[in-house]
């Protein structure tokens, strides 16, 4: 459609910075007079604490201060966006193996670290829920024995399926942190017309993002003000919860997320920024604090989740009912979980014409290390169920598993959430392309095998966004937006964007990110939003912009704005004479100097009334060889498809899915957090194994699927959780096709690939 | 400074990028640290503290070590080669280049570790193939690419050694 910048493999500019060593992370930044802290944490999974003797450590050599809960009991002190439920320090009791207890201030990390062992806390031991089973039998201990109002996050409310439980009568006290509800129809007299019903049970690990920077946050309380920078996706959000904790107006709350080394939705919302602040609040200096990978498991690991599934299907494999029974381990504090569980719920069914549907899900709180939001929100979890429960169908029904997904997959338009958003992709035809690609390099070869498997996933979440343009005298290009730069490339993006309506060469536009005090707001940055809604709002403050422009150059030219005509980077006159946009400014403003801003804001109107904003659509397919002798699985091919309806960045949309298979592949493979006693056995990167290089799938194959159907710029849709959330279920029916048997659970390791073959 | 006070001290003097430095560093100074703390150079980065993920990984007399648990005073007398010692500040490094083209790194904070990975393998006597380029970066991590991308940037600068480009 005759665009120049967009739909190209540009270089991205961040990349240069990042290679030299240039680029700085969270963990670079420094502030004057700057402290540093350690953390404290509970040694065990629920006790009361009885005592805290700080006297050891205050006298330890650098020892600024060692802060309490008792110290900042003053101020709200919790935080979270949907139930503040989670203490900043563990306030009379610990929840969970890890939980901070106590912040060590001190002249240097090593003096901190020194203290933190002379903090003598004293407990009484409580007994523990360390999994679902306990917290949910008869008179479990309670993790929380209060309930939390709602933060109130309306937004929330519209994500998900809220509606019909918003007037919850007085409930009793209980582990269930949250329960959702989704379904339509009869199911029970459709399951009883069924030609086959097919029903299992799926295990999803405990899995750990395992961004590479580590969670870290430097923060400076000043006079009323509070200033953090920190490793925040939404450093809005993170701005919101700790003026609740200070009672401070928003606009004396910045924070700022430089560069992030990683990000994958570990995170999103608040961490160690509310620590590193009451620090810096009690010390009056700055306070740095620089978790450890080990600490940064405890601070959020990844929902595990045990899901029961029930589907009947005609004799033609039509499916005529399905329930869902989701529920996951969510740890001491709710975080996120609660919206996870409610995509987990939207999306576990699948892409698919379900007539008849049942899905509930519950959120438990164990005395485990807290759970929230990672690349999928519940959707890789499960997917896994629904998917591997639709293969297990097709065998019983002698159909492919190509088959059942061309019987059942919806088309273009139809809804799966009834009054959501219809399915804005061809979802068929991507299976096609899946099924097409792994067919074509199947080995015949002993224990080999192939699956494959599709989700939508109602991504973009909820369509509140701005930018702003700035164009200089000179004509270049300043953007600005809330939006964070994680790796995924939206600086880059954004900059393709504004280069692209503007008519501006793409090396005079520069983007800035994520400072709640000089840019303009941005809601999150997750569920696949920015390309879509950031790139909205910016095409419409470059329309402002250029609006401006012509309002200016009309009166340059002494002529009406309508007879100003756009050009790439300047403007036409009704006698031809043309200006560019440096030249509109200087003349307007008649000193060589000035700026023109333009704004954009996105709402949930027009094209992003209904919701979800867009599908992402995830269609993944895997061939496995697996060695007989060690149950060792060789991935032989990876086969994507990005249905992005158009791609901004090819490369960098191959980059996405690339990497999201790959982490999907970890843990459908090899990661799992496994908890011995109270506290976790491989919080570690030994133990804890991540893939390596020499996992690489011998083939890859990453295709683009390119329908322009998306609502965002050019046609554009999200892309960066797809390929993960169907992985799990491939890999699983791959497994299954090349051994014979069905595993029940995540990751196959050698050894559990090896008992399932072995087994009767 | 005559009146010692703190943690004993000890006297170290290591080449770094190319510049003599001198300090007195406490014996339990890792080199990461005296890198980003003491120096300022940020460009090395720390994840896992335990030797396996890579991202620290610099350059001591030419041989890749992992600076999170390599001590400073064991730096004495080498020369240390960090991500801010590859460029000359005009032009990049053509493992920057191609790590730039090739969309090798997303985040970027395995980068320099890969990079400086990298480097220790090409500056070795044989140009590697793409296998020995697999065995060689196993120790590092990458969390967001899947590695493809590296492997090919990798790949990349091995060709143009082969062909004599910067031989």
């Amino acid at each position: 459609m005759g665009e120049n910048v967009v739909g190209r493999s540009v270089r991205r500019p961040d990349l240069i910075e990042k290679v030299t060593g240039a680029a700085e992370y969270c963990v670079d930044v420094t502030m004057p007079g700057m402290a540093h802290a350690k953390i404290v944490r509970s040694d065990r999974a629920h006790a009361r604490i009885t005592g805290i003797d700080v006297a050891a450590a205050l006298e330890s050599p650098g020892v600024v201060a060692v802060v309490t809960a008792d110290d900042i009991a003053a101020l709200y002190a919790r935080f979270g966006h949907i139930i503040s439920d989670h203490w900043i320090l563990a306030t009379g009791k610990v929840r969970y193996y890890g939980e901070p207890v106590a912040v060590v201030v001190a002249e240097t990390v090593a003096a901190a670290a020194d203290a933190v062992e002379l903090v003598l806390v004293s407990y009484e031991d409580l007994p523990a829920v360390m999994d679902v089973d306990a917290a949910l039998a008869g008179g479990a201990p309670l993790v929380h024995e209060q309930s939390y109002d709602a933060t109130g996050d309306e937004s929330f409310q519209n994500l998900s399926h809220l509606e019909d439980e918003a007037d919850d009568t007085e409930a009793v006290l209980s582990n269930i942190a949250h329960e959702v509800n989704v379904g339509w129809g009869d199911v029970d007299a459709a399951f009883a017309e069924a030609a086959v019903v097919v029903e299992n049970t799926v295990h999803f690990p405990m899995l750990y993002a395992y961004a590479m920077e580590p969670y870290n946050a430097v923060a400076s309380y000043h006079e009323g003000a509070l200033t953090v920078v920190s490793t925040a996706q939404h450093p809005y959000m993170v701005r919101d919860d700790l003026a609740r904790v200070f009672s401070l107006p928003l606009s004396r709350v910045r924070v700022t997320s430089p560069y992030l080394g990683g990000g994958y939705g570990s995170k999103s919302y608040t961490k160690v920024e509310p620590l590193a602040s009451v620090a810096s609040w009690v010390t009056g200096r700055p306070v740095k604090l620089t978790l450890t990978v080990e600490e940064a498991i405890y601070t959020t690991r990844v929902d595990s989740a045990r899901i029961w599934v029930k589907s009947g299907f005609a004799a033609d494999g039509t499916i005529l009912a399905r329930e869902f029974d989701i529920v996951m381990d969510s740890g001491a504090y709710a975080d996120n979980s609660p919206l996870v569980m409610a995509k987990s719920v939207n999306r576990c069914f699948g892409p698919y014409r379900v007539p008849h549907l049942r899905a509930r899900g519950r959120s438990i709180y164990t005395n485990t290390s807290p759970a929230s939001s990672y690349r999928g929100f519940g959707a890789p979890q499960g997917n896994l169920a629904g998917e591997t429960n639709l293969d297990q169908a097709a065998e019983r029904l002698g159909i492919s598993g190509a088959d059942i997904r061309r019987r059942n997959l919806v088309r273009k338009g139809e809804e799966i959430l009834p009054g959501k958003r219809g399915i804005d992709a061809d979802i068929p035809a991507d299976l096609e392309m899946v099924v097409e690609s792994l067919e074509r390099d199947r080995k015949d070869v002993p224990y080999y095998g192939i699956g494959f498997g599709c989700s939508a996933s109602d991504a973009g979440a909820y369509p509140i966004s701005t930018a702003q343009v700035r164009v200089q005298i000179d004509g270049s290009v300043l953007v600005l937006s809330g939006s964070t730069e994680m790796g995924q490339g939206s600086r880059s993006l954004l900059a393709q964007v504004a280069a692209e309506e503007l008519g501006v060469d793409l090396s005079v536009v520069t983007v800035v990110q994520s400072d709640t005090s000089v840019t303009p707001y941005e809601r999150t940055t997750g569920a696949s939003r920015t390309t879509t809604l950031v790139g909205l709002a910016l095409q419409r403050a470059c329309a402002d912009a250029r609006s401006r422009l012509r309002d200016m150059a009309a009166e340059l030219f002494e002529c009406s704005p309508g007879e100003v005509r756009d050009l790439p980077g300047a403007v036409a006159g009704p006698d031809g004479r043309e200006l560019d946009f440096g030249a509109v400014v200087r003349q307007w403003f008649g000193g060589s100097a000035g700026e023109v801003t333009g704004v954009g804001l996105l709402r949930r109107d027009g094209a992003t009334q209904k919701m979800p904003p867009f599908w992402e659509v995830g269609m993944v397919g895997v061939a496995v060889e697996i060695d007989p002798e060690t149950g060792v699985v060789a991935v032989d091919q990876l086969v994507t498809v990005a249905d992005v309806g158009f791609a901004i960045n090819p490369r960098a949309v191959e980059g996405q899915d690339l990497g999201a298979a790959t982490q999907g592949l970890g843990s459908a493979l090899h990661e799992e957090l496994v908890y011995d006693g109270a506290q976790l056995a491989n919080a570690n990167v030994v133990d804890y194994r991540v893939p390596r290089v020499k996992d690489l799938p011998r083939k890859i194959d990453l295709m683009i699927a390119e329908r322009r159907d998306g609502v965002g710029p050019y046609g554009a849709k999200g892309a960066g959780e797809g390929t993960l959330n169907p992985i799990g279920g491939a890999v699983a029916a791959a497994v299954a096709r090349a051994v014979g048997k069905w595993p029940d659970r995540l990751p196959l390791t050698p050894e559990r690939v090896w008992r399932l073959m072995s087994s009767d | 400074m005559t009146e010692p006070s703190g943690p004993p001290r000890v006297p170290v003097t290591v080449d770094i990028n190319g510049v003599s430095v001198s300090r007195q560093v406490e014996p339990r100074s890792l080199l990461v640290d005296f890198l980003r703390e003491d120096l300022g150079l940020t460009g090395t980065k720390v994840s896992c503290e335990l030797q396996v993920c890579g991202v620290c990984t610099v350059l001591v007399d030419g041989r890749p070590v992992s600076s999170c648990t390599f001590l400073t005073a064991d730096a004495d007398g080498a020369a240390v080669t960090t991500v801010e010692g590859l460029s000359d500040g005009q032009t990049l490094h053509p493992l920057q280049e191609s790590f730039v083209d090739n969309f090798a790194l997303q985040c970027g904070f395995c980068t320099p570790g890969f990079l400086m990975m990298s480097k220790a393998l090409l500056d070795g006597d044989e140009v590697p193939d793409r296998a020995a380029i697999v065995e060689h970066l196993e120790g590092n991590i990458c969390r967001c690419t899947g590695y493809e991308p590296i492997v090919e940037a990798v790949e990349h600068v091995a060709e143009q050694l082969r062909g004599g480009t910067h031989g």
